[in-house]
């Protein structure tokens, strides 16, 4: 039997393995500790790139442009990527934005409801559809994969019947509600108040998931959750305050599309799921749950949007921007089980 | 009842105080129709290593799950501190300062060390910025971190923030010892440490066991192990069918007369 050689100082045992490695292994170890970066370099090298190729990229307006256009996908992945880093994922945050967004546009255009209990309602709605998604997943123990399939089509279905597939339209609401899409100038850049309810949206996020004990745990349920069981987390409160802070955050979407739109439409927003999901992964965020961050989602959301922006400047077609999304989605996945081969 | 705990009151270690820590009487747990145990007794006392050996089934595990509140036991009572108590959760049994290390190393690896050791008892910042807004004090967690680290001698894991992913099997091992003793104010159990470990890895939780007894704190290790168990046990529970068929000590019997009476070969 050996005896210890644990309290020996100046002993590393990890010593004798870290110089075998090769540059290669050493850029995935860097990669591994910091899931953001590999986003961040694709982001400035396709901005770079879609720079060169076209005068206009760059130009105030198509970035103003760019930033509009991903701040309903880029809170729809806030709220993404808690689930996922439980290890589960929302396929009805499309669905319960579009929810929320159509009862806050019907109870302020046709009951005349005021702007902030409507906002109130909408906020309820996210809740129920969230909390009901977190039910499923702990007290029926469904996949989450298959609980918020079937939520899916339960609240576009309810949408439909609710709405009777009408369209509110921004002028038939008060001021308050398509707020979110008013613009102010920044150095230039007009940048709109739903851009920076999403960016705020994030800095909470990412506050809470860093600074705060439940952040710690939502990590540990999704990195180990026997694991977090053991070491007495409650893992379905923590599952299901999960599912009800992304149903929050899906009705802070629903507002941001109000006004991104300018409109109410129960058929509009419903394909943003995969664009969300798409946002988490290509950001670093592991679909096997514990691993990534908001701002790697941030960085995802950037990218989907400069890459659909920056291809149709280039004059392709909107089938290629859809095929390129497909592409990095791809490449994001496969870079992601590179780098967690790390792991021992 | 038959008990035979008569071959063991002349063995504990140190008379300082004669009342055990941890004391199980008549503990029998069923699940249907299979006795997992039949009426165990058992004793820790300040300051000894524990171990509790016996063949697949013997009850090692149920035994120690009673303990930790991981089961409830259908009859028989557990005195801490001489006090009864009733654990129903494992929580339970924490919050009374038992502390499990689970054969499963109970640690979130993409969380870094400090994380880890106060994994569901994270420490708040004092005032409105830990009360009204919640947030952790990291830095103070870390500073414990550290200093529980150093007192039990684990000198390879310094660096607090390094993610538990990327240590060694023992070294992880160790986080996981180290978080019991950092809390286990009263007993700490350590469910097969060292399985998984090499032979150097496992050389190194012994030493963080006898470190531990060294500083008061009663260890109870379940071990397949017998040289290890031999090593580092100052007393030997033997568990058989569902009872204790003796508690031994390393100088009263040797390795082959301990796995007799595990085995049914030899009475105690």
């Amino acid at each position: 039997m050996s005896t210890s050689t644990l309290a020996a100082p100046g002993h590393d045992p990890a010593a004798e393995f870290l110089d075998r490695r090769t540059p290669l292994e050493r850029a995935r170890g860097v990669l591994h500790r910091y899931p953001a970066l590999s986003p961040a370099i694709v982001l400035v090298v396709s901005v770079i790139v879609f720079g060169f190729l076209n005068d206009r990229f760059l130009a105030p307006g198509n970035l103003s442009l760019i930033t509009q256009q991903v701040a309903v996908v880029g809170t729809l992945a806030v709220a993404q990527t808690l689930v996922i880093l439980t290890a589960g994922i929302d396929l009805s945050v499309g669905a319960t934005m579009v929810l929320a967004s159509m009862v806050m546009a019907q109870v302020t255009s046709a009951a005349g409801v005021p702007p902030l209990l409507a906002l109130l309602l909408g906020l309820v709605v996210g809740l129920a559809a969230g909390g009901l998604n977190g039910l499923l997943v702990t007290r029926l123990k469904l996949p989450p994969f298959i609980a918020t399939l079937g939520t899916l089509n339960i609240y576009l279905a309810i949408t439909l019947l609710y709405s009777h597939g009408a369209t509110v339209r921004g002028g038939d609401m008060p001021g308050s509600m398509t707020w979110t899409g008013t613009t102010f100038p920044v150095f230039g850049v007009r940048v709109s108040t739903g851009v920076v309810l999403m960016l705020a949206a994030y800095l909470l996020v990412a506050f809470v998931l860093a600074r705060t004990a439940w952040g710690t745990h939502v990590y540990a349920v999704g990195d180990d959750r026997d694991a977090a069981r053991l070491s007495g987390i409650s893992v379905n409160r923590v599952l299901v305050s999960v599912y009800l802070a992304a149903g929050a955050i899906l009705a802070l979407a629903a507002w941001i599309q109000i006004g991104r739109a300018n409109a109410a439409s129960p058929n509009v927003g419903v394909d943003m799921n995969l664009d969300s999901i798409t946002a988490v992964v290509i950001g670093g965020t592991s679909l096997f749950g514990g691993r990534g961050t908001v701002w790697g989602t941030l960085l995802g959301a950037l990218i989907v949007g400069v890459f659909r922006n920056g291809l149709s400047l280039a004059g392709l077609d909107v089938l290629y921007q859809t095929l390129a999304v497909g592409v990095l989605v791809i490449v994001a996945v496969s870079l992601d089980q590179w780098i967690r081969k790390v792991r021992k | 009842m038959t008990t035979i705990d008569a071959t063991t009151a002349t063995d504990r270690p140190g008379d300082a105080d004669t009342t055990p820590v941890l004391r199980a009487r008549g503990l029998v747990k069923t699940f249907g129709r299979v006795v997992g145990l039949d009426g165990v007794d058992i004793e820790l006392y300040r300051g000894e290593v524990l171990a509790i050996i016996g063949d697949n089934g013997a009850g090692k595990s149920t035994l120690v799950k009673c303990l930790t509140g991981a089961e409830i036991p259908d009859q028989g009572e557990i005195l801490l501190d001489g006090r009864p108590v009733h654990f129903k959760r494992p929580q339970d049994a924490r919050a009374a300062g038992i502390e499990t290390v689970y054969q499963t190393l109970a640690v979130a690896p993409s969380l870094d060390v400090a994380a880890n050791l106060f994994l569901g008892r994270e420490v708040r910042r004092k005032g409105p910025l830990g009360s009204v807004l919640r947030i952790t004090d990291r830095a103070g967690m870390r500073e414990r971190a550290r200093r529980e680290l150093r007192e039990l001698g684990i000198s390879t894991l310094q660096d607090v923030t390094v993610p538990v992913e990327n240590l060694s099997g023992g070294q992880r091992q160790a986080v996981a010892v180290a978080r019991a003793a950092a809390f286990g104010s009263k007993v700490v159990v350590l469910d097969e440490p060292t399985a998984a470990l090499g032979v150097r890895e496992s050389g190194q939780v012994l030493e963080l066991v006898r470190t531990l007894r060294d500083k008061g704190v009663p260890v109870i290790i379940i071990s397949h192990n017998m040289p290890q168990v031999f090593e580092v046990a100052d007393r030997i529970h033997i568990q058989r069918l569902g009872r204790r068929a003796a508690t031994i000590t390393p100088k009263s019997h040797t390795m082959t007369e301990a796995v007799a009476i595990m085995t049914g070969a030899a009475e105690a």
